[in-house]
């Protein structure tokens, strides 16, 4: 009966979006973004009147990242970017007060290969993750990819070695990386007068010392949001005596 | 009937794509749900993931795929993976 109810459903959905919406939408690689909202955006003028875009030639532009969604995600939305490291601290720290009750340490079986290869990839993954949160004003990621990248690095050498555990500084440089977010916030605040405002200046577009805060903000997510994965994944390995 | 044979007829090769990958999507899912053991569910999931990653990269959406493959495939996956052991280590005893 069950498996009826979710077919009939199902295909009650699947009626009405391929006879209904599917019809409705633009053929894929037609829309126009310059007539969209986005313009906006990949004009990177809100206030003033709009001017052409050059890439590593335009000077002081008014976001001067050379990635649409992290000149949305860091500076014009940026609280709503606070909210979101908020709320995956509040997740780990449910998973760490949830999975430390009166269990015992997962434990391995260790295999040579893995555990001599994750020693001779694991540097290169922190380096991967190290790349896409630092390029995350130029290229497409940011903090929170870059911090999982890294993050799944040590999970890796989670399952290789067994006596392997992530210590205190995993938790210690969390709390200094959201710290330091809200404290670029403040800043922001005494300079401009707006919380989280770009208070720096935004240099030519496409260089790496560029946008501002940007590359400030998102190399403080990409070590906050690695620790904090990092941490919430031995959570869930170790037991009560973590 | 008339109808059906034309839209097959106009597919592209972009639109094979998607269809291939979204049934694909769509078998792993209902493995996923039907499947006897939890842990063949969570490796259902994680390939659905995945495969959804390559619908992202056709879409021009390289943020989200990445995303979506770290996460979406890997740690959920490996901390689901550990809830189960947690699971099953608690029910020995």
């Amino acid at each position: 009966m069950r498996r009826i109810w979710a077919i009939l459903i199902s295909v009650v959905f699947l009626y009405f979006f391929l006879g209904t919406y599917f019809p409705t939408l633009p053929k894929f690689g037609n829309i126009d973004m310059y007539r969209r909202v986005s313009f906006d955006y990949i004009s990177k003028s809100t206030t003033t009147s709009y001017q052409p875009v050059e890439y590593k030639k335009s000077k002081g532009l008014e976001d001067g990242s050379a990635n649409v969604v992290t000149s949305i995600v860091v500076n014009y939305r940026s609280f709503d970017t606070l909210g979101e490291v908020t709320v995956l601290f509040a997740a780990a720290l449910g998973v760490g007060i949830l999975a430390n009750i009166k269990k015992r340490r997962i434990e391995f079986e260790e295999h040579k290969v893995l555990s001599v290869a994750a020693g001779m990839i694991f540097p290169l993954i922190l380096l991967f993750g190290a790349y896409i949160f630092i390029h995350g004003h130029l290229t497409p990621g940011g903090g929170f990819p870059g911090g999982t990248v890294i993050a799944l690095g040590v999970l890796l050498l989670m399952l290789a070695k067994n006596e392997f555990k992530v210590t205190d500084v995993a938790k210690h440089t969390e709390q200094v990386a959201g710290s330091g977010y809200v404290l670029v916030g403040l800043i922001g605040m005494a300079v401009v007068g707006v919380f989280l405002a770009n208070f720096l200046p935004t240099g030519t577009i496409g260089n790496l010392f560029s946008a501002g805060v940007v590359p400030i903000v998102y190399s403080l997510i990409g070590f906050k949001v690695g620790a904090e994965l990092s941490s919430l994944v031995s959570d869930m390995r170790e037991g009560d005596k973590a | 009937m008339s109808k059906l044979v034309e839209f097959f007829t106009n597919l592209e090769l972009i639109d094979w794509i998607f269809y291939l990958v979204g049934g694909l999507m769509v078998v792993f899912s209902i493995f996923a749900v039907e499947a006897r053991r939890i842990f063949d569910s969570v490796l259902a999931l994680s390939a659905v993931s995945l495969l959804s990653v390559l619908l992202f990269i056709v879409l021009k959406a390289p943020d989200v795929a990445i995303t979506e493959a770290a996460v979406g495939s890997g740690l959920a996956s490996a901390v689901m993976i550990f809830a189960l052991f947690r699971m099953k280590a608690g029910e020995k005893k």
